[in-house]
């Protein structure tokens, strides 16, 4: 226990303090620089505008964690669906495969707009462009894991008579949720800025309407304040991605703790 | 009644080199065949041949008189790795046989519990098979492979992984509680003496392509001595073998 204490210190100490060091160059700058305000708000004045705005602006990150979680739930079962159908049928695997790591190359910004004048400013091409940006590093990761299977395990299983399905739910399933989880960890991050900036792109609510607002009035002080929060937000749901992951794969713990020796 | 009969059997992977070629052995019930020869000699190959993975080009395998050439799910088989799923605790791993076959989750728990003692990794039960050790693990891939049912087990390499005293151990536990199962085995080994000591009978298989070439009946009573593997005896087998696989 003291020792795992010890550890997270050592882990946690040298990033905290170079935040602090950073936070420090910046109040000075503002304090003593000559930046003017609307360009370098300063530390103070960030906190200040959360303390009168985080009322508006938690009422659009509302809007933006549904469109985020709606993309991310329908990129994950397209992404699971995709990786699926890709293992059994191999023909269907060499026809696709390629073609969606060259789409990967199309910048998500560039498809916004249209996607805006094809869908409208409603919610949905939001969600659709989440969905793209989603479910290509879920479909990826779970197709490498079904294919990394160990033969002899699948050999194994059919001498007990296993089932196709059912060496992909006691085999395949498990053993892809660990590079699932790591995927799943980058695909919500991505999701949340893909949201935000479809929200540039058109749209009333949102955080990132709230940014284009507040952009266009050149209050430098609530940019900062809502690119904090988008950062924040981020980091919650890659969190939150870590607490399920651990639930779900008990056995990686310990797992880890042995190669580790 | 013959537990297994294998006739005739030949087998190639590209149709024209085979592998084995007019291979026919009998395992009677309760008998314990270990089959003997070199690496790569296809001794791995005959197993998945019977246990239904490779289809024979010629030949048929018979269980208990039914035929069943190329299909799998009727006989116990255990790999060379111990292939205990690291993301399983032990006894679910043990009671995959029983949950493919259909059986609840909890049911198939309870049955194999019972056995967790008899099998020496009482305790291990929640546990993940990385915390186990190589004989532990070996253990209840054993028992896995016995929660199968078949009437028929084979056995490729289980102790080769491990190190000189676990492996004396085993043999030691091997002799004491499987043989009381009575199950009819197949062994593969390339150690002549865990060949002497635990086989009833022992087949060598030699050849390019490969068939049985010689059979040595070991006469030693079972349940054996303690001591068996220093008799004078023992060290006859021994020779016997060796010459002959010379």
């Amino acid at each position: 226990m003291k020792e795992k204490l010890r550890s997270t210190i050592n882990k946690v100490l040298p990033p905290l303090a170079a935040l602090l060091l950073i936070f420090l160059a910046w109040y000075c700058i503002c304090a003593f620089g000559s930046v003017p305000k609307y360009m370098l708000p300063s530390p103070g004045d960030v906190l200040a505008a959360f303390q009168k705005d985080w009322q508006l602006m938690l009422s659009h990150a509302r809007v933006t964690l549904a469109e985020t979680f709606i993309g991310l739930f329908f990129g994950i079962l397209t992404g699971f669906l995709m990786a699926v159908i890709m293992d059994k049928i191999s023909l269907v695997r060499k026809m696709l495969y390629p073609l969606i790591v060259i789409s990967q190359t199309i910048p998500t910004i560039a498809i916004a707009p249209l996607l805006v004048i094809w869908l409208g400013y409603q919610m949905l091409p939001k969600i659709i462009l989440i969905v793209l940006v989603v479910f290509f590093p879920i479909a990826i990761s779970l197709l490498e894991g079904f294919a990394s299977v160990d033969a002899d395990t699948v050999n194994l299983m059919r001498t007990m008579g296993a089932s196709d399905i059912q060496i992909f739910r006691y085999v395949k399933l498990p053993n892809s949720l660990g590079q699932f989880f790591s995927s799943l960890k980058i695909s919500v991050s991505y999701a949340v800025v893909s949201a935000v900036v479809s929200e540039w792109i058109g749209g009333t609510e949102g955080l990132g309407c709230y940014m284009t607002r507040v952009r266009k009035s050149f209050s430098s002080d609530k940019m900062f304040a809502v690119i904090i929060l988008i950062s924040v937000l981020s980091l919650l749901l890659i969190w939150l991605t870590h607490i399920i992951q651990h639930a779900c794969m008990p056995w990686d713990k310990i797992n880890q703790k042995r190669r580790n020796q | 009644m013959h537990a297994l009969d294998i006739q005739n059997v030949s087998f190639s992977y590209d149709g024209k080199t085979n592998i084995l070629e007019n291979l026919n052995l009998t395992l009677h019930e309760g008998e314990l065949i270990c089959l003997l020869g070199v690496s790569g000699g296809g001794k791995t190959t005959l197993f998945n041949v019977i246990a239904g993975l490779n289809r024979p080009q010629t030949g048929k395998v018979l269980l208990g008189g039914e035929d069943i050439t190329g299909q799998s799910g009727k006989i116990s088989y255990m790999l060379q790795k111990d292939m205990l799923l690291p993301f399983r605790t032990v006894e679910d791993n043990v009671a995959l046989p029983l949950i493919i076959k259909g059986m609840k989750k909890k049911l198939a728990r309870q049955k194999v519990g019972g056995h967790f003692k008899a099998f020496g990794i009482d305790g291990t039960q929640k546990r993940y098979p990385a915390e186990l050790s190589g004989g532990m693990r070996q253990r209840a891939a054993l028992l896995r492979t016995y929660m199968f049912g078949g009437s028929v087990a084979l056995l490729d390499e289980p102790f080769s992984a491990l190190d000189t005293l676990t492996k004396s151990e085993m043999h030691r536990w091997y002799l004491d509680v499987m043989d009381e199962i009575k199950l009819s085995t197949i062994f593969i080994t390339h150690d002549v003496d865990e060949a002497i000591l635990l086989s009833d009978r022992i087949c060598l298989l030699r050849g390019r392509p490969g068939s049985i070439t010689d059979e040595i009946v070991i006469t030693e009573p079972k349940p054996r001595r303690r001591d068996f593997n220093l008799t004078e005896e023992f060290l006859q087998y021994k020779k016997q073998i060796i010459s002959k696989l010379q």
